[in-house]
């Protein structure tokens, strides 16, 4: 009378081990067409001469660890936002502050420039992504003028505007992103499929400019459509959570920094990792990356407080950067490339060039 | 971490343990400062002040312990004697707990072995020796006295750092991974289980490249951008973060009436560069204008005008800007796109101006674009182009150039409403006062 009845833990078994057969497949696939290594194509490349970057600017003020930071458009403001719930906005050139927001909230993880500089948004353990227009009236509360815009029911890791200041772009510590309208404070599509939180993410530079990547503490990265909000490559090599993930400039690959002490370079048209930026004496995670305008050189802040800078191409460390007194955290190349700022756990941000 | 300390335990390529002294004392099993620092440059390859930086965590995390001044965790490259911290199960716990719950992790449990195997060792033989003395005499000797004093004041300053010091222990907010999430349903699973089979199977579908094309244009873009570096190559006239200087950027500002050479250059590496510029899109507008003015050949259709006016307000995509009201009619869309596009209008979505915008972009890449660069307007403009001199080093070096402040781009919509309110500041020293807060 009864139907056989599969027990559901052979069912789990059986799809767990059909998963686990396509996935040696796929990477039978990928390595088919791997033919050469980086370094070794790179042969030919120059090697870099001898580096030297200095502290330029040192902003002083953030009661707390800083968090995180952006810069805006014009090539010498920037946002950060820190452990004690302050989101300040700087001339970093003559290092004085413009503007201060106290959030309700502490660790504000998440800031980020409005692409018309008028704008800030910024986010954490509210839960929330609030947009802050920025306002020269001295008389003027900035926090009157907040706008909610994303509400995730976990802290937010990261947030950016997408080409406009229509639209931002969010991750959370409850697994997923979501794309939503700023005035409205509609959702517009959400992207499911890390299995635990996800801690950055980076909107692609393409002329189509409808993809990002993202990175969790599932230690996958996983590139999206936006349109669609599927996603349609994944990669997961890291051996521990990714903190930070930035797209080459021509968009054809992305890094990413992780709690396993190494950068890794990922290719989207060869679909694989192609690059692993480590080092034996480098004992502490990455918190942020980025790169230098050519792509050719990768900036790595670590939580061992220094900045290390990676040759792209050849895999090699050029130069590793001391100066903070505490974790490096967050850490941006300037629109221009001219700078990058880095942002750390001592309470200030310092600008090299 | 945990790595590096069984690494230098190892008793053959590890580091040499002897009879140091303090003061007048000799303390057994133990290696100097000089010694830790040597050691790791030696085996990791790296600078003596990177070597003196990573030794500084291991004592700061607990892992050495300094036999001298123990309330002073730091690593002194001389002569100061330290010794392998025998808590170190303890600290190491106490680290993973904060973060993992307490659950180690394959490689991890590895280490952790080792380090318990390692680190017993040496304590059943101290532990041995200091029996042996008491059976000898009833004194404890001063060295082991000294020892497990250091040892104590040292674990105890990392677990509970007294007010003011910093906690080496301190992580950021909790984070959930796979391990530690709550239990899983059943159905929750197979979900997981299905949309990564549906994932790989379309993953193995797709088109992939040979590795050595892909990586070879990361070559060829390193180098076509090599030059357009500031901190590869330094800029003309030179960097504003470097010499105070901000020529550099009133040089390249958005409309400046004669460009700098390498910006103008930049705008044939692609279309895309070009379109980024504001004043290469004014240059390549300017020159369709030209190159239709009088001819009725490419007719844009009044009904993407419309469309264009409706969607400004979106700017979502720059080419809409293209498409302003009054533009040049030059473009032309064909039928099957402007149906779709109509049709979208009716139940508008948010994607409703991509088609026709696509279409627009790609016949404008592979027409107008590539025709502009050979035309004698980009090429005139390409001669008169500007190459900045390097800023002369000043004379006195050493006196550092006022940093002028610039309008703030909040100021330039606010301007447009309330005209005259706010002053941008012009040209003043600004050192430490804060204008807005």
């Amino acid at each position: 009378m009864a139907a056989q009845e599969v027990q559901p833990s052979e069912t789990i078994a059986k799809l767990k081990s059909e998963s686990e057969a396509l996935k040696t497949k796929l990477e039978e696939e990928r390595a088919k067409l791997h033919d050469v290594e980086l370094h070794q194509v790179a042969e030919k490349v120059e090697p870099l001469g001898q580096f030297v970057m200095k502290t330029r600017r040192t902003l002083k003020g953030h009661g707390n660890k800083v968090l995180c930071m952006d810069w805006c458009k014009d090539k010498r403001r920037i946002v950060s936002s820190s452990q004690d719930g302050k989101v300040i906005v700087w001339d970093a050139f003559t290092t004085n502050k413009e503007h201060a927001v106290t959030m309700p909230c502490t660790w504000v993880m998440a800031c980020a420039y409005a692409p018309s500089g008028c704008a800030v948004a910024c986010g954490g353990l509210d839960n929330k992504c609030s947009v802050y227009p920025l306002s020269l009236d001295k008389n003027e509360n900035l926090a009157a003028k907040k706008k909610s815009v994303a509400m995730h029911t976990n802290y937010l890791s990261a947030c950016s505007f997408t080409n406009s200041d229509m639209q931002i772009l969010t991750s959370s510590g409850d697994g997923t992103c979501a794309l939503w309208d700023v005035e409205s404070g509609q959702l517009l599509q959400s992207f499911h499929g890390h299995a635990a939180d996800v801690l950055c993410l980076d909107l692609a530079p393409s002329e189509t400019g409808n993809t990002f990547v993202s990175g969790g503490c599932d230690k996958k990265a996983n590139v999206w459509d936006m349109r669609s909000g599927q996603c349609i490559q994944s990669f997961e090599t890291h051996e521990s959570d990714i903190n930070s993930v930035r797209y080459y400039p021509s968009g054809d690959a992305f890094a990413s920094g992780s709690d396993d002490a190494t950068c890794r370079l990922y290719d989207l048209r060869a679909d694989r990792e192609v690059a692993i930026y480590s080092k034996e004496s480098i004992i502490f995670g990455a918190s942020s990356v980025d790169f230098s305008i050519s792509g050719r050189l990768l900036f790595g802040g670590y939580n061992d407080y220094t900045i290390n800078v990676w040759d792209v191409l050849k895999g090699t460390r050029v130069s590793i950067l001391f100066g903070h007194e505490n974790r490096v955290s967050t850490l941006r190349v300037s629109p221009d490339g001219t700078a990058f700022c880095s942002g750390s756990w001592d309470h200030t941000l310092r600008v090299w060039a | 971490m945990e790595r590096v300390i069984v690494s230098m335990q190892d008793p053959d390529m590890g580091i040499k343990m002897r009879n140091q002294r303090l003061l007048i004392t000799v303390i057994p099993h133990a290696m100097t400062g000089r010694d830790i620092v040597d050691w790791l440059i030696q085996k990791y390859s790296i600078t003596e002040e990177e070597a003196l930086h990573t030794g500084n965590f291991l004592v700061k995390y607990g892992y050495i312990y300094p036999l001298k001044e123990p309330r002073n965790l730091c690593l002194k490259q001389d002569e100061t004697p330290y010794r392998f911290q025998v808590y170190i199960h303890t600290i190491y716990l106490a680290r993973k707990n904060i973060r993992k719950q307490g659950e180690l992790i394959e490689y991890e449990k590895e280490c952790y072995n080792a380090l318990h195997k390692r680190i017993n060792h040496t304590w059943d033989f101290v532990v041995m020796q200091a029996r042996e003395q008491l059976r000898a005499s009833k004194q404890r000797r001063k060295s082991d006295r000294i020892v497990l004093e250091c040892q104590e004041q040292a674990f105890w300053l990392i677990n509970r750092p007294p007010p003011g010091v910093m906690d080496i222990l301190e992580e950021g907010p909790e984070r959930r991974n796979g391990a530690n999430t709550r239990v899983q349903l059943v159905s929750g699973i197979l979900e997981t289980c299905a949309v990564d089979i549906e994932h790989n199977r379309k993953s193995l579908g797709r088109n992939r490249i040979k590795s050595s094309i892909c990586l070879e244009s990361f070559v060829k873009y390193c180098e076509q951008y090599q030059d357009h570096d500031p901190i590869m190559q330094g800029c003309l006239p030179s960097n504003p973060w470097i010499t105070d200087d901000i020529m550099y950027w009133n040089m390249n500002a958005e409309m400046v009436p004669m460009p700098t050479k390498l910006r103008v250059e930049r705008w044939t590496f692609s279309f895309m560069e070009l379109l980024n510029d504001p004043l290469g899109k004014k240059e390549l507008l300017t020159y369709l204008e030209k190159e239709f003015s009088g001819t009725h050949t490419l007719h844009i259709n009044t009904h993407i005008q419309w469309l264009a006016k409706v969607f400004i307000p979106l700017k979502r995509f720059h080419i809409l800007q293209f498409l302003a009201p009054g533009a040049s009619r030059w473009v032309n869309i064909d039928s099957k796109t402007m149906e779709k596009t109509l049709q979208g209008i009716k139940h508008p979505h948010r994607f409703v101006m991509d088609d026709a915008q696509m279409h627009i972009y790609f016949l404008m890449k592979k027409d107008s674009y590539p025709r502009y660069l050979k035309s004698e307007l980009y090429k005139n403009l390409l001669a008169r182009a500007v190459v900045p001199q390097e800023t002369k080093k000043s004379v006195f070096p050493f006196m550092r150039r006022q940093r002028h402040s610039s309008p703030s781009p909040a100021l330039v919509t606010q301007t447009a409403e309330d005209n005259g309110k706010a002053q941008p500041n012009t040209g003043k020293t600004n050192t430490g006062t804060a204008a807005q807060i």
